[in-house]
């Protein structure tokens, strides 16, 4: 049964994508993305019933034959194991789910002009990105991850860029695509190490290597260092590219000039989810390598910590979203440094539900209010979009983690979320305490940005265009049905499966999936952590509701009063902590400079200066051989050039043949 | 092998005075000849047996003044010959516009088919100069005669670039028939080339008289490749040069470079192969990141693409010198992967530069909004140019990179850079050229791609999505010959070793 399921999962949506993508002229634009969107659904539905049958045993079924070159071999075959299970799950999921909402989205785009047809490569897009991504987590072998990988890329690149007519979205799209290009460059020398070591690409017999790797040093630049924790970080650098982490994370608030539900699906709950993904799937290299295991850690909580400070401060409604992401994601990778991968796959199930969710809803927003994004000019919209209102609550409490204290009942972030702050402190590490404080530290303020969100959207008083504000509706039906779906999810998912994911039966059901390390305990001892740590996260969380609600609600002067006394770090913040400023200083413009010094200076100068220097002794020689040239008898030079050639060879050859 | 070509020739010289008008003719005929080619290529190709790992279909005859006619191929040459042989046909109706003596025009590209197919069978040395250097003369004119507006500059800074590396490859090619006393090349790859250390002008030399031959043999590829620093002639060059021209300069003729280091350097020189790998590596990595840096400044769509050439050509030594089954194998496939894309990008060029007499980036902009198919195309070969997997330009990248690796971390590391650089400047062009909002006055009438554009593109896209889903195709063919060729490098060096 699965030996025919699995492929069709895999390829129904690019079947989808090229039919959109070329036949649409035949088929007629409305029928071309019906006929997307419904392979779609029937892709998600049959993806359900795989995570709710499989048994956990790890099957591969190998397609046909990819790559080979000596041992650098591999096949196009799809793995099915628990983590593909999941990943199968959120991934069809949001998509068919966004493929709908974007029937009502993307209807009259006023980006367009009358006459253009831009809905079918739009759901096209969106289709060979679920292809892409489906590819990328049922890989059985290096290179084809590698292949989904950077397709993703690509599409999240075509997406980002969608709106060709503005400046701002190509910036953005070529910016996503080369800080994700560079880490990419970490993930590919991270499968060069893997190959050089293991003499494989399959994930089995790397996984097998695993432990020999842990013993064994490898010369990499001027440094000899360990070979699995060589590996190891080098492929978290890849993550960090596509998850968006620290240093690499500047592409992802950019990436907001791209259609809200791209946002929603690429760079909500799927695409970015896919650098996490590759940790739990590397487990068993992760659990040889205790220092890259705290590179990830550190590096995670420094992002949730970081991007949340960012959060604070911003006025663009999907930038928001979009710092709170990055933030999460910071999250998932603490809970996977501390060796609970579990608790990673955790939240990143249940954040694509309120995740996506909340980028649905502020698309909803955004469609009301006339594709205005500034919630400065929003206010008081809960009465004229109840529905996107109540919604998107629900979203703002599974985000910032409502629930009732040490039972298991509350939003699905409830759960996840202290899945992972518990994690992090059982680990009992450095790292851990210090990931602990940081996240704990987070927690608030994703609650302080998330109900400030919410504030300033629909409470207080209408600001901004009053037309818009008068004209504000609610979506249509298309857009309302998946958000209440997501809803639903984001309400009980983590409530549902929290004894698969963390609780009781977790062992049993990820299996083999993931690897957990001899002396590995953290995830038993996260059950048991004090009480205080328990209620600690729900502690933040009603802190930062609170002083959000004091800015916000009772006293909305106060926020303008303490930016304006604390301008530079207002500032600091507001500038996203001036990364992007600093990186064009670094590498943009160096590399511009330098291109053109050694294409003016290198090129011109020095080498053909040197050349012409040379042939300055057959000048004389040229010019006799240029004016025959206009003269026109070009051919009989030519000729007479060749038999010259062969004559003077064939001279040599005979004189030389004569001579011996 | 060579009777439709020299057919074809033949036939074109003998229109030659008589069929003045008829230009279209001419045009058929050669569109006929050398999809006649291909299809007689795609018979030799069905003959051969990949697993093999000596020349087969091998022709032997006496030739004038005594020397030796030898043709024939392996599991590398085929490549190049079917490549050489499909993209003739693409290239042939690419020039369909070509006004301005047609006659002669298609001459010198079926003249040039010939001896590129030549270089690519033959199997003895001086028959390989002969092709080798003969190739340039109908290049040469195909830049001089059609070409832009300092084509003089240019097609002679070509041809006296590449003719002087070649008296070198002349000269160490005679001392070797000396040495000898055969130019056949199989018999070639056995002889045991003196390796001792010698001293030369006082300077005494690694290798002995391997390294001097080798480094005669370099100055010859080096150039045709091009390699850093002898590179400055293919920007002119291009710019200068016709589409069709282009085309074929940048699929198939700096090909000649990459083949010339498989069929000789490495088997024939095997003790300087080794010593002077780190050489040409590292020149390869200077080639990759510098020509890249280059690319992101350049004005000029073609200098851009003709840069982004030699840093491609910078995998191709790297994967060469190498000298391992991924390497190899991914310096092959990258040579056959570069030939269709970049043969495309230069049609694609030529397509906006026929519409509007200009390459200029900063002339362009927005052309989806007019042009959707040509932007999908642009976008397309673009993104494989950048190396996406799943298209042919990622697996000669991977390969390489991961044979590289196996021999140097900091050259790989550093290679690996311009995977990041070529997207920057690829992607720069295409936002440049293709996004945007079309605002210019002077494209407000610009027409998409008509039927024959179309046709022209389409078989290359094809192959560039082949080639990238299913890499086996090639690397089947290739395999036993590069293990051959591996093995036979490998006991040579060791046979030194023991010595």
């Amino acid at each position: 049964m699965m030996t025919i399921l699995l492929p069709t999962i895999l390829l129904a949506p690019l079947f989808g994508a090229i039919l959109c993508g070329f036949a649409h002229r035949v088929l007629g634009e409305r029928i071309a993305i019906i006929i997307a969107t419904t392979i779609l659904c029937v892709t998600a539905a049959l993806s359900w019933w795989v995570f709710t049958q499989f048994s956990g045993e790890t099957i591969t079924i190998r397609l046909f034959r990819f790559f080979d070159s000596g041992s650098m071999s591999a096949d196009w075959s799809i793995r099915l194991d628990r983590l593909t299970s999941i990943m199968l799950v959120v991934v069809t999921t949001v998509s068919s789910l966004v493929h709908l909402y974007s029937f009502g989205y993307m209807h009259a785009d006023p980006q367009w002009k009358e006459h253009e047809s831009y809905r079918p490569r739009f759901f096209a897009y969106l289709s060979f990105f679920t292809f892409a991504m489906l590819a990328l987590v049922t890989s059985d072998n290096l290179v084809q991850l590698f292949v989904g990988w950077e397709g993703v890329g690509v599409a999240s690149y075509l997406l980002i860029g969608f709106y060709y007519r503005k400046p701002t979205a190509n910036a953005a799209a070529i910016k996503a695509f080369i800080v994700n290009r560079i880490g990419d460059f970490g993930l590919a020398l991270g499968f060069f190490v893997l190959f050089l070591m293991t003499d494989s690409i399959q994930y089995s017999e790397i996984f097998a290597a695993a432990e020999s790797l842990a013993v064994t040093q490898i010369d990499f630049l001027w440094m000899q260092v360990n070979a699995a924790e060589l590996a190891a970080i080098l492929l978290f650098i890849g993550a960090c590219g596509k998850s968006a982490q620290l240093f690499l994370h500047t592409w992802l608030p950019d990436a907001m000039e791209g259609p809200t539900p791209v946002s929603a699906l690429i760079h909500a709950a799927t695409m970015v989810t896919a650098g996490v993904f590759l940790v739990c799937r590397f487990s068993p290299l992760f659990e040889f390598a205790p220092t890259a295991l705290v590179v990830v850690t550190v590096v995670g909580a420094s992002t949730a910590f970081f991007a949340a400070t960012v959060g604070l401060v911003q006025n663009d409604i999907k930038r928001v979203i979009a710092y709170s992401t990055c933030s999460q994601l910071g999250y998932m990778f603490a809970a996977a440094g501390v060796g609970v991968y579990q608790a990673a796959m955790f939240h990143l199930f249940t954040h694509a539900f309120f995740k996506a969710l909340l980028f649905l809803g502020a698309g909803s927003v955004i469609h009301a209010m006339h594709h205005e994004q500034d919630m400065r000019n929003y206010g008081h919209l809960r009465r004229k979009i109840p529905l996107t209102f109540w919604t998107m609550l629900i979203g703002t409490l599974a985000i910032t983690g409502v629930g009732i204290p040490l039972t298991h009942i509350g939003f699905a972030g409830f759960l996840s979320k202290d899945a992972v702050i518990e994690s992090t402190f059982a680990a009992q590490s450095e790292a851990g305490n210090f990931a602990f404080w940081l996240l704990i530290s987070a927690a608030l303020m994703t609650s302080f940005y998330s109900w400030r969100l919410i504030f300033m959207t629909f409470f207080g008083e209408a600001r901004g265009n009053q037309k818009t504000h008068d004209q504000a509706h609610e979506s249509p039906m298309t857009m309302l049905v998946p958000i209440i779906l997501l809803a639903v999810g984001a309400i009980g998912a983590g409530m549902i499966w929290y004894d698969p994911f963390f609780g009781k039966t977790v062992t049993e059901w990820f299996g083999e999936s993931i690897f957990i390390g001899v002396g590995n305990e953290v995830l038993e001892a996260a059950h048991h952590v004090p009480k205080a740590v328990k209620i600690a996260p729900f502690v933040a969380m009603a802190l930062g509701f609170l002083i959000a609600w004091l800015f916000y609600i009772q006293s909305p002067s106060l926020p303008k009063r303490l930016s304006e006394s604390q301008r530079p770090l207002y500032l600091f913040l507001l500038n996203k902590w001036y990364f992007d400023e600093i990186y064009d200083f670094l590498f943009v413009r160096p590399a511009k400079w330098t291109g053109r010094l050694l294409w003016k200076r290198g090129d011109l100068y020095v080498i053909d200066g040197v050349l012409h220097a040379v042939v300055l002794g057959l000048v004389p020689y040229l010019t006799r051989l240029s004016r025959r040239f206009q003269s026109g008898f070009l051919f009989h030079y030519a000729f007479v050039m060749v038999a010259g050639t062969i004559l003077l060879m064939a001279t040599v050859l005979i004189l030389g043949g004569a001579g011996r | 092998m060579f009777t439709p070509l020299g057919a074809a020739v033949t036939m074109m010289l003998l229109l030659r005075g008589d069929d003045e008008q008829a230009q279209h003719n001419v045009k058929i005929l050669t569109l006929t000849a050398t999809l006649a080619t291909f299809l007689i290529s795609l018979l030799v190709f069905v003959e051969f047996n990949p697993s093999r790992p000596d020349f087969q279909l091998v022709e032997e005859a006496a030739w004038l003044f005594g020397l030796l006619y030898k043709v024939g191929i392996d599991g590398i040459s085929i490549l190049f010959v079917l490549l050489t042989t499909f993209l003739m046909p693409v290239t042939v109706l690419a020039c369909w516009q070509v006004k301005h003596r047609v006659k002669e025009f298609m001459a010198a590209l079926l003249v040039l088919e010939c001896f590129m197919i030549g270089v690519f069978c033959s199997l003895d040395l001086v028959l390989f100069y002969l092709f080798f250097e003969a190739g340039l003369i109908p290049m040469f004119l195909i830049i001089g005669i059609w070409g832009g507006t300092e084509k003089i500059y240019a097609s002679f800074k070509f041809f006296l670039y590449t003719l002087l590396g070649s008296i070198l490859m002349l000269i160490a090619m005679i001392a070797l028939w000396l040495m000898s006393g055969t130019s056949d090349i199989t018999a070639l790859m056995a002889v045991d080339v003196p390796s001792e250390t010698i001293r030369v002008l006082g300077f005494s030399v690694i290798g002995g008289v391997q390294t001097m031959m080798w480094l005669a043999f370099f100055a010859s590829f080096a150039v045709k490749l091009p390699m850093w620093p002898v590179h400055t002639w293919l920007p002119d060059a291009h710019v200068q040069a016709p589409t069709g021209g282009s085309v074929i300069l940048a699929a198939i003729l700096l090909k000649m470079g990459g083949y010339g280091f498989l069929r000789f350097s490495l088997p024939i020189f095997p003790i300087a192969s080794e010593i002077l790998a780190p050489f040409v590596m590292g020149l390869s990595v200077i080639a990759i990141i510098y020509t890249s840096l280059v690319a992101l400044m350049q004005e000029d769509m073609k200098k851009l693409i003709a840069y982004s050439s030699v840093a491609h050509m910078g995998f191709v030594t790297l994967g060469i010198f190498s000298v391992n089954k991924q390497g190899i194998d991914g310096a092959i496939f990258q040579m056959i992967s570069h030939g269709f894309i970049s043969a495309a990008l230069f049609l694609a060029i030529g397509v906006i530069y026929d519409r509007q007499k200009t390459r200029a980036i900063a002339d362009f902009g927005g052309l989806v909004v007019r042009m959707p198919i040509y932007a999908c195309v642009f976008i397309f070969f673009t993104l494989a140019n950048v190396g996406l997997p799943g298209t042919s330009g990622f697996v000669g990248e991977f390969l390489t990179l991961a044979g590289a690796f196996q021999v140097s971390t900091w050259l790989t590391v550093l290679a690996a850079t311009g995977v990041i650089l070529s997207a920057c400047y690829a992607l720069w062009l295409a936002r440049r050229v293709v996004f945007g909002d079309l605002i210019k006055e002077s494209l407000a009438e610009i027409v998409d791609m008509s039927p024959r554009e179309i046709v022209v593109v389409l078989p290359l896209v094809a192959m560039t999505l082949i080639l990238g889903l299913y890499p086996s195709l090639v690397t089947d063919i290739i395999d036993v010959s590069v293990n051959h060729l591996i093995m036979h490098i490998t006991q040579s060096q060791q046979a030194v070793m023991i010595k």
